[in-house]
């Protein structure tokens, strides 16, 4: 299994050549956009339906299904509009930054083509408060395709009016959940709504609303050159396409690179990254789709398959394709208990399981990582976690509870190991 | 290293006391001719009676102003916030709701240099702990500014900059590939009043390719390949 450079899309991922329009023209973006759109909507969500496309922003949900949610005639009352989420803030994932720095106009493109197909009035960009100068490109990018007719009134000469804004978010993990990043864009604090009603049929300014993540949009504009064909006939059935995977931690060469779905865990390693740091014998555990999802041990995740089903199969999840690496160096349970720290520092505070036990659990994390517990904790801790899980009205409740389940499902004994060493610490 | 002093918790932030001086200083508080018409720009990307939408990019621009009128990397008063407020015709406890919700708006006076050291696990891995010992070995103070006036330290969460950790984000750039010996040579550009070059400190890395050339996409190095004619 090896991907050619010809099927990549991001050809410029690593920014060697300028990002602005005429570069971007040159590698094959904005070519003869008005025929893409004159294939008509229904067309263009089919082509993008066939093509297996599933959200690349971790859920998994098939892209072209949910852009056929939006009501087929837009009330001119209640505009319909595409939010593309870029507020990229899940430890590991870092993918997103590198199409808005140095392939915009990929982005901007597929704004266009999906805003288009679901017949949606504008686009707002939602681009992370830190992602300073990779917001400066944005906005640059997005003027010169103003200039040169490409966006905005009569867009690429096709007739269709479509406006794209930039919006800057100020450091929120949480406004990276679709209705979070709704209230934040009204001017609100990022506190998940209750579904339903769902964005499709009330969101932004109680209109009709997709929010897509910035991957998936961006390659909504090859798939249509190429055709579905073409991209589903790479990664297994139910796992099209082609994906960027971030790997980072304990590998010779962390990077960010694009591979066909469903590569192998040691060969995206091996190819890409120069292996494990240490040699193969050296890996303790992966966590494969950024720190939501739980941990695999070594064994189990080598000849894994990523993509979706594949990280299902070994009890985990594709994610953002944020491959975070550890080795036998790794102190896991810290490891575990700093991401504890993170979803206690986001938690936004509404809902109660959520708010209070993040909290709770990383307390009683730092506790574990030190052995200074009873071991009749671990299953109080991994019952609380099921008390959060499925609880709350985001997900970020689920999220603070699978690193640790994944933790005691497969480290149990280095973490009892821990407790009775400072057992015995004690006594003498 | 969980056992911060001070460290920006939501709940452990706080406004700044409105003092008589406070609001002497801040109380007249207005756009320059340029945010003026910045703000104009900003508001008009929402519709018509959502200019609501703007209290984000109010604040940013509002937090920079007062950045570059105390030589530092700006922070919110309440007068200020109040302003916004007026600005945006909206209860001033809704501005400040935003500005307290969101990490990136400072809520008391920072340094010259905010040096906000990401710790979260990928970057964890990756040294940080080094990163953020070289800091304090510097006299940077978590929360604090230092005496004199240039550095402001903090840790924070993931920044996005995962496979080219650990990294530090300074005020508006970011250091990538650290080592302490690199932060000390960036922090001690920034010192001297020099601007250091943003992005990986790794010699011979471009962004966030494999270390040694990309294994991928390598006709992209040396000229802008146009892939179309293998399609």
């Amino acid at each position: 299994m090896s991907l050619h450079d010809k099927d990549r899309i991001f050809t410029n991922l690593y920014g060697y050549q300028p990002w602005n329009l005429k570069a971007a023209q040159k590698r094959g973006d904005w070519d003869n956009t008005k025929a893409l759109l004159a294939r008509g909507r229904d067309a263009i969500v089919e082509e993008i339906k066939a093509s297996g496309l599933r959200g690349r922003g971790g859920a998994g949900f098939p892209t072209g299904l949910k852009w056929s949610f939006i009501p087929k005639e837009p009330n001119p009352e209640r505009p319909s509009f595409l939010v593309i989420n870029a507020d990229e803030s899940e430890p590991g994932s870092c993918k997103d930054r590198e199409i808005i720095r140095h392939d915009p106009h990929k982005l901007i493109e597929g704004a266009l083509v999906a805003g288009f197909a679901m017949g949606a009035r504008a686009a707002y960009i939602y681009i992370r408060g830190e992602y300073i100068r990779e917001a400066e490109t944005l906005f640059s990018a997005v003027q010169e395709a103003y200039v040169a007719g490409l966006i905005g009134k009569n867009a690429c000469k096709s007739g269709y009016d479509f406006d794209v804004f930039v919006h800057r978010g100020a450091g929120a993990y949480i406004c990276g959940e679709e209705t979070a990043m709704i209230e934040s864009l009204e001017g609100k604090k990022g506190q998940p709504r209750l579904k339903p009603p769902f964005p499709a049929g009330a969101g932004l300014y109680g209109c009709p609303t997709t929010v897509n993540n910035v991957e998936s949009i961006a390659v909504a504009p090859t798939i249509l050159r190429r055709g579905a064909g073409w991209f589903s006939s790479f990664g297994r059935d139910g796992n099209k396409g082609t994906k960027l995977f971030q790997i980072s931690g304990h590998v010779d060469k962390p990077c960010v690179v694009e591979e066909e779905m469903s590569i192998p865990f040691h060969e995206l390693i091996e190819k890409h990254c120069g292996g494990i740091r240490g040699g193969r014998d050296n890996l303790l555990a992966v966590i494969p789709g950024g720190s939501s999802v739980p941990l695999v041990p070594a064994d189990q995740i080598w000849d894994a398959p990523m993509d979706f089903d594949g990280l299902k199969a070994v009890g985990s999840g594709l994610g953002t394709a944020a491959v975070i690496v550890m080795d036998k160096s790794t102190d896991i349970v810290r490891a575990i208990a700093r991401l504890s720290y993170f979803y206690k520092h986001e938690s936004c505070g509404q809902c109660t399981p959520c708010r209070e036990g993040t909290g709770w659990m990383w307390r009683v994390m730092e506790r574990l990582r030190t052995g200074d517990a009873d071991v009749s904790e671990i299953d109080m801790l991994q019952q609380v976690t099921k008390q959060v899980e499925g609880h709350t009205i985001c997900a970020l409740g689920d999220a603070a509870a699978w690193p640790i389940q994944g933790l005691i499902k497969h480290f149990r004994p280095e973490i009892e190991r821990r407790i009775a060493e400072n057992v015995r610490e004690a006594a003498e | 290293m969980l056992s911060r002093g001070v460290h920006s918790l939501m709940a452990d932030r706080h406004l700044e006391p409105v003092t008589a001086d406070l609001r002497a200083r801040w109380g007249a508080f207005a756009w320059t001719k340029e945010n003026a018409a910045q703000a104009k720009v900003v508001i008009a990307r929402y519709p018509a009676g959502r200019q609501r939408s703007a209290v984000m990019p109010l604040l940013d621009l509002a937090q920079r102003q007062v950045g570059a009128e105390t030589d530092t990397q700006g922070w919110l008063p309440i007068p200020v916030m109040e302003f916004i407020a007026r600005e945006l015709d909206m209860p001033v406890i809704r501005v400040v709701e935003v500005a307290s919700f969101y990490m990136m708006y400072n809520l008391v006076p920072v340094g010259k240099f905010h040096v906000q050291v990401c710790g979260t696990t990928p970057c964890m891995l990756r040294g940080s702990d080094d990163i953020m010992a070289a800091c304090k070995a510097r006299g940077m103070e978590i929360g604090h500014v230092s005496g004199d006036g240039l550095w402001t330290l903090n840790e924070v969460e993931c920044m996005g900059n995962c496979a080219s950790a650990p990294m530090v984000q300074i005020n508006d750039d970011n250091f990538e590939d650290l080592t302490a010996d690199r932060l000390g040579a960036v922090l001690d550009a920034l010192a001297a009043g020099k601007a250091p070059k943003a992005g990986t400190q790794e010699p011979g890395r471009h962004t966030v390719e494999p270390l040694g050339g990309p294994t991928t996409l390598k006709q992209m190095v040396k000229a802008n390949h146009d892939y179309r004619g293998d399609w």
